[in-house]
């Protein structure tokens, strides 16, 4: 190859490549791969733990996100609740994050009352936001009620059937935190597994999941799902084909993309170094 | 009505795309935008979600009047804004910074280092990974035998690699360059699942410009 062509291809501008990556990304939107997510363990174990949870459990959703992490939690968050009234579960849904409650509502109220038909306030409830992150998780282990007086329309909880009988983490079977960071999962790893008794079973954006698989393997988390993957894969366990199934796709031929510039990179780099040498 | 909106996201969408080719005014037009309405956003979530319902509601209502406490100093720390009074804001972030130092030493310490700590010390050999292979055979479970060494002797490497007590020559070198060798290989995968990210993002866009705004991909 021509010394040219290869200080061309070294200076090659950085936009070919955004659009490159575009294209591919956007491609199985128009033409589907129809790729299927293999489950992983963390998913299976997951999976497993609502499964194993009888009819009727109470079940405490901390739906910690925002719309930047929407992308990858959102199909989560919906796929979550969906197993949830597929088990007939009963259902207690907070945020500790200020851009999440208005987002949050739409999944219950898409999942719980439109696709279900399930009674608000007896199946499942909606606390909303409380701001204070770490105090607040702490504060729920004293007195759920005292932390969250009103739900997210002001009704005050004591009105609400399924909140009978419920005063901290003790009456519920499982805590379930959908996480884009902070405060999200590992600070209920630090503030209340470790202090109360209550199983905690995560979903977490991509980035956050090499640090969260350590409680996964110490038995601290007891079932993860990883991003948008871990989406798909729990899309499918459920049989409820959702929008992280979809975008496997695009972000499998994304991947392509990523791969090839690495080689494409260093194969110019390579052969530049080896030309400089020869001259 | 529901297509302006949906109008308005797009445009804004790629209004903030359009930087990927140059910086441009329309892409400065939707950062200010951005910028004063998640700002205005969380200004009213806050006052409607938190501070009505848990200071203002039962204070008023004559529940609670211990919550004149955090009231009071919430509003000193407003304090900081005059020369004269500044110091009183120091009370309230006392109260803040001592609640949260005392929560995140004795979550880290039980959460976070005795539990891992914990989970570290595990056997160098698990007989069971060998019964496990012996009844099933196929390569996961054979796999599954060398994960308890590969473990130990990773934790080791890597704990050695900060370990600065010795100088990391002869012998000690090696143990080091594995431990290096190891985090490296944990970055690429903290990097890997930065653009797993990434990505899902950049299909969300696209999904919505495509299928939810245009209709023209399904």
């Amino acid at each position: 190859m021509g010394q040219s062509t290869l200080q061309k291809m070294e200076k090659m501008d950085r936009r070919w490549v955004f659009l490159a990556m575009a294209i591919a990304v956007a491609f199985p939107l128009f033409f589907k791969l129809g790729l299927a997510p293999k489950t992983t363990p963390p998913v299976r174990a997951f999976y497993d733990y609502i499964e194993s949870l009888p009819e009727g459990s109470l079940v405490l959703c901390s739906m910690d996100y925002d719309p930047g992490s929407k992308a990858e939690l959102n199909p989560m968050c919906l796929s979550v609740l969906d197993h949830l009234m597929q088990r007939k579960l009963r259902v207690v849904v907070i945020t500790l994050w200020s851009t999440a409650p208005a987002m949050v509502e739409g999944n219950v109220n898409e999942v719980c009352r439109d696709k279900y038909g399930r009674l608000y306030g007896v199946d499942y409830a909606y606390l909303g936001l409380k701001e204070g992150r770490e105090a607040v998780m702490v504060a729920m282990g004293k007195s759920l009620r005292r932390t969250f007086p009103s739900d997210f329309y002001g009704t005050t909880v004591d009105s609400l059937p399924i909140m009978n009988g419920v005063e901290n983490y003790g009456q519920f079977d499982v805590l379930i935190n959908v996480s884009a960071g902070y405060p999200g999962t590992k600070e209920y790893v630090q503030y209340v597994t470790s202090r109360f008794d209550i199983p905690l079973l995560s979903g977490a954006s991509a980035v956050s999941v090499p640090e969260y698989s350590a409680y996964y393997q110490s038995g601290q988390l007891r079932g993860l799902l990883t991003g948008i993957t871990g989406a798909a894969e729990y899309e499918a366990l459920i049989n409820v084909p959702g929008l992280a199934i979809t975008a496997m796709d695009g972000q499998t031929m994304g991947h392509f993309v990523i791969i090839a510039f690495i080689l494409f990179g260093n194969i110019v780099y390579f052969m530049t170094r080896r030309n400089r040498g020869r001259s | 009505m529901e297509f302006f909106w949906l109008s308005i996201a797009g445009l804004a969408t790629i209004a903030v795309l359009s930087f990927l080719y140059n910086d441009n005014p329309l892409y400065k037009i939707a950062e200010h935008f951005f910028v004063g309405i998640a700002a205005g956003y969380v200004v009213c979530t806050q006052f409607y979600n938190v501070f009505l319902p848990n200071l203002w509601q039962p204070l008023t209502s004559g529940t609670d009047y211990w919550l004149i406490v955090p009231l009071l100093l919430g509003f000193s720390l407003f304090t900081r804004f005059t020369q004269s009074l500044g110091w009183v804001s120091r009370w309230p972030m006392s109260v803040i910074i001592g609640t949260y130092a005392g929560l995140a030493v004795t979550g880290f310490a039980s959460g976070d280092m005795a539990l891992q700590i914990h989970a570290s010390l595990i056997p160098v050999f698990e007989p069971t990974a060998v019964t496990k292979f012996s009844t099933n055979p196929n390569v996961t479970n054979f796999l599954g035998i060398f994960d308890n060494p590969l473990f130990t002797i990773g934790l080791i490497c890597v704990l050695f690699y900060f370990f600065f007590s010795i100088e990391h020559k002869g012998g000690y070198r090696h143990v080091a360059l594995v431990g290096t060798t190891l985090l490296m290989i944990g970055f690429g995968a903290g990097y890997g699942y930065t653009v797993m990210t990434r990505i899902a993002l950049l299909f969300d866009r696209f999904y919505f410009l495509f299928v939810d705004w245009l209709k023209v991909a399904s």
